[in-house]
């Protein structure tokens, strides 16, 4: 389906924050296939909006030697985009649960934040770079102690230097919570490997990759 | 300082021949008289194109080279089946096995370094994602064994997802079954992938080879469990599009089912399968579980595997049980190559 740009913000370097008119119901957590025209085959993003808000939102960053990310980060408003029907399974819920996220993996817990899902949750959010922190403020208010932030490539004041292994190394893990895990393939796999070494049943741990 | 590789010929389609063979100012013809050389004598250099001029032989190799590279390291079973090593030239391993089975000789290759898909039971998404493999090094692992020759039959179902990487493995396939290539049959070639929608499209549009889908599981929350990719693709929607090709014909598809203790081997995993794959002219190939480090998975026992073998062809599926070859070399795709990575990563 074919919709308009509302806004395309870069919120941090290289990553934007893509806005268009929500025009279906979704349940948080799950995904929309972005795409600019037929020759270029779409992609799938995760929602970064609450699913009672006018909005739908995606949040992406450049690749470098991507086909689709260098043109949608050129969108400006009132420029069409191709924004399909939502779907997926990567559905949050009220229960307790820990959040595990990559760089721009944030985006389907953002969704479940702005959707009433943050009550009882801990979120893992690793980065390379400071800059990566996306919605950091928004995250201390509605987590506040449950808000634990990694990064790997610079020392920021009062953040650990590294990766969410850090906290999953020494932290005792409830087995009967749920796992979602949500980034790039390798850090997924290796936290779903330490998650079950942990003895969390792989049945609690619910991964979405970005392929 | 870091020498500079020259772009490789082997790897090139007809089309890429032929252009390249007219940019360097030589008869078009050239393009072909490439293939031939590359393909059907399978020569190691430029200079044993014997019916090129001097000039042109002169000029390809100033600015290209055959690029096929040896295995760099081979392991043999006690059954005959053979493991490859290969080095790619961005210093990453990929993995290659050689099956024998009476008179044929079937070459399991990969189409990635390493894989994004993380399934749970597999070695090789423990690597992550290295990078994607060119239709050069997919057929390199083929023109490059001791038994290039006597290969009968091509699966892709080593390392990586084949839609992954869709763009290189379409032309690899090209390559061996064009004329101009190997000439080999696609009826001899089974592309086998965990189902990523629009790439299966395309590749039952734009080629003739078998299909092989992993399946595994027919439930939703447990695919999801063991594939991640269920999230994003759903196997019901890889069904709904495989209903609407036909397949009985020459060209089959078929469905990869590991078999796991406890988890996908009882009587409701038969009845949905059944219901399922109904009006799809299929097999299904059950599968052993060779249980990996760290996996919290264990492969179901001989019974238990017969039998539900059996349930499913009393039910009309055709269904067999994969042979297990090369356990004592761990012929399951990932061991070889992580191990190779894992050392020169100690190296480093």
């Amino acid at each position: 389906m074919i919709q308009t740009v509302i806004r395309n913000d870069e919120i941090a370097p290289g990553t934007f924050l893509l806005a268009v008119e929500r025009q279906h119901d979704f349940q948080p957590g799950e995904t929309v296939k972005v795409g600019l025209d037929d020759a270029l085959p779409p992609r799938i993003y995760s929602i970064c909006s609450g699913n009672q808000e006018d909005e739908l939102r995606i949040l992406f960053n450049i690749k470098e030697e991507g086909a689709l990310t260098p043109n949608l980060a050129q969108l400006q408003p009132g420029d069409p985009v191709m924004v399909s029907e939502p779907g997926g399974s990567f559905s949050g819920t009220a229960d307790p649960a820990v959040w595990i996220a990559t760089g721009t993996g944030i985006a389907p817990f953002y969704s479940m934040l702005h959707s009433g899902l943050a009550a009882n949750k801990t979120l893992l959010h690793g980065v390379r770079l400071a800059e990566q922190f996306y919605f950091s403020p928004e995250w201390e208010e509605a987590l506040g102690d449950h808000y634990h932030r990694f990064c790997s490539k610079e020392d920021v004041a009062g953040i650990p230097r590294g990766r969410v292994n850090l906290y999953l190394d020494r932290a005792a893990l409830p087995a009967n919570q749920k796992y979602y895990i949500c980034g790039q393939a390798t850090m997924c796999v290796e936290v779903r490997d330490l998650l079950i070494a942990k003895g969390i049943p792989f049945g609690n741990i619910v991964v979405e990759i970005y392929f | 300082m870091v020498p500079v590789m020259k772009p490789a010929l082997f790897g090139k389609n007809l089309t890429e021949l032929t252009d390249l063979a007219l940019a360097l100012g030589l008869p078009k013809f050239t393009g072909k008289q490439l293939a031939g050389w590359l393909y059907h004598k399978q020569v190691d250099s430029i200079a044993d194109m014997s019916n090129l001029s001097k000039k042109a032989r002169e000029l390809l190799e100033d600015q290209y080279c055959i690029g096929v590279h040896e295995p760099v390291k081979v392991q043999a079973s006690t059954d005959g089946t053979k493991k490859y090593l290969f080095e790619t030239d961005a210093e990453q391993f990929i993995e290659t096995a050689m099956i024998p089975d009476k008179e044929r000789r079937t070459v399991c290759v990969s189409s990635q370094v390493g894989c994004k898909m993380g399934c749970l039971f597999c070695m090789t998404g423990k690597q992550g994602f290295q990078g994607q493999l060119t239709a050069g090094e997919i057929v390199n692992q083929i023109r490059s064994i001791a038994e290039r020759d006597e290969v009968s039959n091509i699966v892709y179902m080593g390392m990586g997802e084949p839609f992954d990487n869709l763009d290189e493995v379409l032309k690899s396939i090209e390559i061996l079954t064009s004329e101009w290539g190997y000439a080999m049959s696609p009826r001899r070639i089974t592309v086998s992938s965990i189902g990523i929608t629009p790439g299966l499209v395309r590749f039952l549009r734009e080629c003739e080879a078998h299909l092989a889908i992993s399946l595994h599981t027919p439930f939703h929350a447990e695919r999801q469990q063991l594939m991640p990719v269920q999230i994003a693709y759903p196997l019901q929607e890889v069904i709904d599009e495989i209903k609407q090709w036909d397949f009985s014909g020459q060209r089959r598809v078929s469905f990869e089912y590991i078999v796991f203790h406890g988890l996908n081997d009882t009587p409701q995993h038969v009845q949905e399968l059944v219901r399922m794959l109904n009006g799809i002219r299929c097999r299904i190939n059950l599968i052993r579980f060779h249980p990996i480090p760290g996996t919290p998975l264990i492969g179901t026992d001989e019974q238990t595997l017969q039998g539900f073998k059996d349930q499913l062809n009393n039910k009309g599926l055709f269904t067999t049980i994969r042979a297990s070859r090369g356990q004592d070399i761990f012929a399951a795709c990932g061991l070889l190559s992580t191990k190779a990575l894992q050392a020169e990563a100690a190296k480093r």
